[in-house]
């Protein structure tokens, strides 16, 4: 009893402590690596590589002083950027992060690298949380008493709303493949290869379903091409235009766990989770920790493609981003998804 | 129950951790209010207009009703889905049949242009 | 602490049926549409709660996608749509109308009394399970809505699409740009 809640609680502890310790990684990695593409120098003063950054910011947006602007709905204001920290933070908590089952800590199984692991709605649990974390920013916009906070709220809801049609449908075809909400079952089903070669990750038969969800994923993290909310050259900076100090630090903290989440999300629905081809993970805390280094390795990879296509290509217009959402994301998940009935029902998958 | 004990901590957690961050912050920051300060953000300038007189395209009110129908779709493909290899091919005609009615609506909405923007 | 884990399910149930009735309390009495939009938002959350307390799982995630997720934004879409700051309450409504809400409400009350009533006699128990079984199996709440829907449910399955179409239908003829919503000279803000 007590030993199972001594697991869990070091679970917990480390599930935060990783997510927190990302974003300022992130941040430094987003600055350099902009800097990098767009042949700039970026930040380099402050320790080895500019590495200190990022703690330099988090001092400043601390001590900043917080400036409320008259006519603010004081309470709503407030709540805004706590309902986009709280819901970023929670959303982790169906996420596997490794293979741990069968192993034992302090006499106490450890049910897998997972913080709850007994759930068995995990992706609609996180797609249900995902759908909240709508209104931070709608009530953001609203309650700034600003109109560009007002504009950039109600354009980013709308843009939430429908990629979240595309990512939901687009997650369809693999819950075909895998039979299973649950994230750990989902990269289980994946496992071994196709004629020897082939890793079975979804992304091979899914392809048209992996790129939806990676586009949707662009949107709903609000990350460019898709950063309409806080296009700066017309919205100042969209809902959080009249943010400052550590309520501004909260969106940003939530964005880029947010980031994390969703490269998690594509490298287990789509690219083997913890998988490698041609490698048998062995039982015991050997192959945890490896399980756990590739997992790692992968997330990495995708959060780097997130910097990468950030700063090599250019903002939407908001009617092509609707228009893409609805002419051409939705159609392609459904097709995905009755292709992978049809490979199905014809035994090919 | 026992399955949701860690959910409920965590959420505790999550929620606690932006109270706590919120209140350091408001311990350790520095401040000196003036009503120039507290003037909602325009370039420099006073704000000609307040936010609530802006109106909006109609256009969002529609995003947002066709989401709600297609949201509900996408509930019915859910437990489809994690069925489907139970349900075989009896369980796949049935949702054709449900998506080609669908279908019907979203040309209806394609050819109205209530999916353009401008 | 033996007094917690015994009835922690109760405990549970009657912290989510409070904050659910404040909620719905403060839907009707906050001033403004934005808080009372807000409330019902919390009143769902507190539901969605109560379903996973039953072991409906996906009841619960339903109501927070659906409800949460859609219909509450395209509430406040509404409420921000039409400018509501400007309008002024009509403290004239509620009590020429005072009557005819109680009535209502009462009727209506009694029809969830006798629904709940009637619905637990029918139905006597259940256990914990009852609703993750498929065939014999517990598999999930998931699931068991997914067999029991295709297998028993077809013709009302098929019918919700064509509800499904009707809706769509009619919002996008009341969205129309000639059915008089966008006055002349409306100005079009992206």
């Amino acid at each position: 009893m007590w030993a199972d809640a001594i697991v869990t609680l070091i679970k917990l502890a480390v599930v935060i402590g990783v997510l927190l310790t990302t974003v300022p990684i992130m941040v430094w990695v987003e600055r350099r690596g902009s800097a990098l593409i767009q042949d700039r120098l970026g930040p380099n003063r402050v320790g080895p590589w500019g590495l200190l950054q990022p703690v330099v910011d988090a001092v400043k947006l601390i001590t900043k002083e917080n400036l409320i602007p008259d006519g603010v709905d004081h309470f709503l204001y407030i709540l805004a950027p706590f309902i986009a920290l709280a819901v970023a933070l929670s959303t982790f908590i169906v996420v596997p992060f490794g293979q741990g089952d069968g192993l034992t800590l302090f006499g106490s199984k450890i049910h897998g690298f997972i913080v709850a692991p007994d759930l068995n709605i995990g992706i609609l649990y996180i797609f249900a949380l995902a759908a909240f974390g709508v209104y931070s920013i709608v009530i953001a916009g609203w309650s700034s008493n600003n109109k560009y906070s007002l504009l950039g709220g109600i354009r980013s809801s709308s843009q939430m709303i429908s990629y979240e049609l595309a990512m939901t449908i687009s997650v369809v075809g693999v819950l075909m493949a895998s039979s299973s909400f649950r994230l750990d079952q989902v990269v289980m089903a994946q496992t071994g290869t196709w004629l020897g070669f082939i890793p079975k990750w979804n992304v091979f038969p899914q392809i048209i379903g992996a790129i939806t969800f990676m586009v949707a994923a662009f949107a709903e993290t609000n990350r460019l091409p898709f950063d309409l909310p806080e296009a700066e050259a017309e919205l100042v900076a969209g809902y959080h235009t009249e943010y400052s100090s550590m309520k501004f630090a909260s969106f940003f903290m939530a964005e880029y766990i947010n980031l994390v989440t969703s490269s998690a999300l594509i490298v287990l629905l789509f690219f083997g989770g913890w998988t490698l081809p041609g490698l048998t993970i062995p039982h015991g805390w050997a192959g945890a920790i490896l399980s756990l280094v590739i997992f790692a390795a992968k997330v990495a990879f995708f959060l780097w493609f997130f910097v990468w296509i950030r700063w090599t290509l250019p903002r939407f217009r908001f009617d092509q981003l609707m228009a893409l959402g609805w002419k051409v994301m939705i159609p392609l998940a459904v097709v995905n998804f009755l292709w992978v009935g049809v490979a199905m029902a014809l035994g090919i998958l | 129950m026992n399955q949701y004990i860690p959910i409920l901590i965590f959420t505790l957690i999550a929620i606690s951790f932006p109270i706590i961050t919120l209140l350091l912050a408001k311990l350790v920051r520095s401040g000196s209010p003036n009503a120039v300060k507290a003037e909602p953000y325009e370039c420099g300038v006073k704000m000609p207009t307040t936010a609530y007189d802006t109106r909006f395209s109609i256009r969002y009110y529609l995003i947002a009703v066709l989401f709600v129908v297609f949201d509900v779709e996408t509930i019915f493909l859910f437990p489809w889905a994690v069925m489907f290899d139970k349900l075989a091919l009896f369980g796949f005609i049935e949702m054709v049949v449900f998506l080609a009615i669908l279908l019907v609506g979203y040309i209806y909405a394609w050819r109205r242009g209530a999916l353009e923007w401008a | 602490m033996a007094f917690l884990s015994a009835h922690f399910v109760a405990i549970v149930f009657y912290v989510l049926a409070v904050l659910a009735v404040a909620g719905g309390v403060g839907v009707i009495t906050f001033k403004n549409p934005v808080h009372s939009a807000l409330s019902l938002l919390g009143t769902f959350l507190m539901v969605a709660g109560l379903f996973v307390l039953r072991h409906a799982e996906f009841l619960g995630a339903v109501q927070l996608l659906v409800y949460a997720g859609g219909i509450m934004v395209l509430f406040l879409f509404v409420i921000m749509l039409v400018n509501v700051r400007r309008l002024s309450p009509d403290a004239a409504f509620l009590s020429r109308r005072a009557p005819l809400a109680v009535l209502s409400g009462v009727v209506f009350g009694a029809l969830i009394a006798f629904g709940v009533l009637a619905g637990s006699l029918g139905h006597p128990g259940g256990g914990a399970t009852a609703l993750q079984m498929v065939q014999g199996h517990v598999m999930g709440n998931t699931e068991a809505v997914g067999w029991t829907l295709y297998r028993h449910f077809l013709v009302p399955f098929e019918i919700v699409s064509v509800v499904l179409l009707v809706a769509m239908i009619g919002a996008i003829i009341f969205g129309r740009k000639d059915a008089g919503l966008e006055g002349r000279g409306g100005r079009m803000e992206p």
